[in-house]
């Protein structure tokens, strides 16, 4: 069996993030505008063509739970009960910088938290239509890009140009390009990288402010980590490979992915906001841009929209492009919408394309460190 | 000879099987498992010396919650693959379904072929499981296999909390209201047993042989109330409650090899 794989310039995600505060307090003193976001949905070039950084806000921590239990109800989905508690205890330093939030009517959960979070900060929320295919959900949608662009506009006293909106998606497709590329990295057997350091890059927002710096430093580490597989991985016997599927996972990435490395299984893709949902589907540069944006930012896969079936399809090609032997699905505690996809997901995984399936519920805290073990080491123990 | 060790250290019981080199079962043990888990491992070695193990042919492994804390195990493997291994061992079938009724959790588990196929464990709550049973039990002050013969005369009561704390008020009202012990007894059991059927829901148990193994194998009233609820027949044995050691033991032949 081969070792967990780190590199020597190793990073942890704490690290990481520390790093990324520091980076975005430079940002800020330079007199950049930062708005703080929270989602996939976020159309981060109408964020950009305003001569902004969009910044992903904490949606982690245990330590951010009891302030905003001060407030929001116990049986709350941890990743929103962190990131109000992060932004209301003045501990999300990227909270802390941003002139703004913006944010969208995604879970229940959500939507009515930022109600609260508006009273503290100016707080764009977008309305997302519920469901994709319904009629009239794309006009509407674009007429809420509108009104974000109109929103920043006043806000910052500015123009927000077709221009300099055409300009933001080629570089925002790039950067996909780019993440995309490296996290296709994982579909080499056995992997090159250990799935804690794939993930740590992309969510700690380590490198997110500057963006050609951020897509110039992902190809070197693509280019090195394919040498890396073919100088010492190649031809190599490889653990099982897993691919993570369900909630945003950066709130549980030492509890859980970290954990299934050390149990012997290669964490290799992630289906899921951590990984590269939203990246092989790119904003049409042909088009209209709010258009285009409108068409794009209703194509993600995630459990919010109903129905949601190219969750299942992109879960299925991610199965086969990573040669995958199992899936294990992270719902956090309280998330319904996750939840009640579940049983679909356990059923397509393991009928359609015929592989084990764990599915694990769980939230920040470490109380159930010692089950999640027990569960992950027995689906590891089954796949062999 | 050889001896393959299997320890399970429950977070009620520690057992512990010896197998010989034919996958015989040499020696039993069963103890609590106490406060200590590293102590109970140090007993169990310390027991299995007395029994004449000869520590240089004996290949260990350790499973349960507290399978970290035996410094002498060759190797830890998770409670379900054990268990899984084990009740096919016990009960003769490559293709089983396994109820676990363990202490604190309780685990469904489907083996194919041998191996485990798919497992469900209920999450951090006692309901269902044998810790459930006791306490009820001793809110009614009786043993927990008095309170299941208590039940086969009842009826009538269901317990709705789900929560142990709420169902221990839920049950002392009823005996605060006169309710019978019989009744009372019923309601705790059919609880349990609803509790276990509903996840059992989200396995096929119909396609499978379906067993009992776990610390409460042993009573009767709860296999047959299972089986009514399941709509299956579940077997059990007495050695089903060591399951999990001895798939252990037979997980240390395999890490010989
Ligand atoms: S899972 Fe859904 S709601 Fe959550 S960040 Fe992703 S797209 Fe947004
Ligand atoms: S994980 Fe689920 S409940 Fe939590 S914010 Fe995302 S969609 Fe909402």
């Amino acid at each position: 069996m081969s070792q967990i794989k780190l590199p020597e310039d190793f990073v942890t995600y704490p690290e990481a993030r520390k790093k990324a505060f520091m980076a975005l307090k430079a940002l800020k003193e330079s007199g950049r505008r930062v708005v703080g976001t929270y989602c996939t949905y976020t159309p981060q070039e109408l964020v950009d063509a305003a001569d902004a950084t969009p910044v992903s806000l904490c949606a982690i921590g245990e330590e951010n739970i009891p302030p905003a239990e001060k407030v929001l109800p116990k049986n709350l989905c941890p990743l929103i009960k962190a990131s109000f508690g992060g932004a209301v205890s003045d501990r999300c330093p990227f909270y802390y910088f941003s002139d703004m939030v913006l944010a969208e009517t995604t879970c229940d959960g959500k939507k009515k938290m930022y109600e609260y979070l508006g009273k503290m900060k100016h707080t764009h929320v977008m309305q997302l239509p519920p469901g994709r295919t319904g009629e009239g959900a794309l006009a509407f949608w674009k007429l809420e890009m509108e009104a974000l662009r109109r929103d920043l506009e006043n806000f910052y006293g500015i123009t927000i140009t077709d221009e300099k909106l055409r300009q933001a998606i080629k570089l925002r497709n790039r950067e996909r390009k780019a993440i995309l590329n490296y996290y296709e990295v994982g579909t080499l057997k056995p992997s090159p990288i250990s799935g804690y350091e794939l993930n740590t890059i992309i969510t700690s927002n380590e490198y997110a402010f500057d963006i050609e710096k951020k897509i110039a430093f992902l190809e070197k580490r693509t280019a090195e980590l394919i040498e890396k597989y073919h100088a010492e991985c190649e031809g190599k016997p490889s653990r099982p490979r897993i691919l993570i599927s369900g909630c945003p996972t950066h709130g549980v990435i030492d509890k859980v992915i970290k954990r299934i490395e050390e149990l012997g299984a290669d964490v290799v893709g992630f289906e899921n906001c951590c990984g590269p949902r939203e990246k092989k589907d790119p904003v049409d540069e042909t088009k209209d841009p709010i258009t285009a944006l409108a068409e794009k930012y209703l194509r993600v896969n995630c459990s919010v929209m109903s129905p949601n079936p190219g969750r299942l399809e992109a879960l299925g090609e991610q199965i086969d492009d990573y040669k995958v032997d199992g899936v294990i699905e992270v719902v956090l505690m309280a998330c319904h919408t996750y939840a009640i996809e579940s049983s679909a997901v356990k059923e397509y995984v393991t009928k359609e394309k015929g592989i084990p399936f764990l599915s694990i519920t769980t939230d920040y805290s470490t109380t159930d460190q010692g089950q999640i073990d027990t569960r992950l080491g027995a689906f590891i123990e089954l796949l062999g | 000879m050889k001896y393959n060790i299997g320890i399970d250290i429950g977070s009620t019981c520690a057992k512990t099987i010896v197998l010989n080199e034919t996958k015989e079962i040499i020696h039993r043990l069963l103890q609590p498992t106490g406060w200590s888990s590293v102590e109970t491992a140090g007993a169990i070695r310390e027991k299995l010396t007395e029994l004449g193990v000869d520590w240089d042919n004996a290949a260990v492994v350790a499973t349960g919650y507290g399978r970290i804390s035996v410094p002498y195990a060759d190797k830890c493997v998770t409670e379900i693959t054990c268990h899984g291994r084990g009740a096919c061992h016990i009960f003769g079938s490559d293709n089983l379904a396994v109820i676990d009724i363990g202490g604190q959790d309780t685990k469904l588990i489907c083996v194919e072929d041998g191996m485990v196929k798919d497992f469900i464990m209920n999450d951090k709550c006692s309901a269902g499981t044998g810790k459930f049973l006791e306490i009820m039990a001793n809110t009614l002050a009786v043993s927990p296999a008095q309170l299941c013969e208590l039940a086969e005369k009842g009826g009538g009561v269901s317990i709705s909390s789900m929560c142990t704390v709420f169902a221990e008020s839920e049950v002392i009202s009823l005996i605060g209201r006169g309710e019978s012990k019989e009744n009372i007894a019923f309601g705790v059991v059919d609880s349990i047993v609803k509790k276990v059927a509903t996840q059992a829901g989200r396995l096929n148990l119909q396609d499978f042989k379906v067993c009992l193994t776990g610390g409460l194998c042993d009573f009767p009233y709860l296999r047959q109330r299972l089986e009514k609820t399941l709509n299956v027949p579940v077997d059990a044995c007495p050695d089903a409650r060591y399951a999990g050691a001895i798939g252990a033991a037979l997980s240390a032949a395999a890490v010989r090899k």
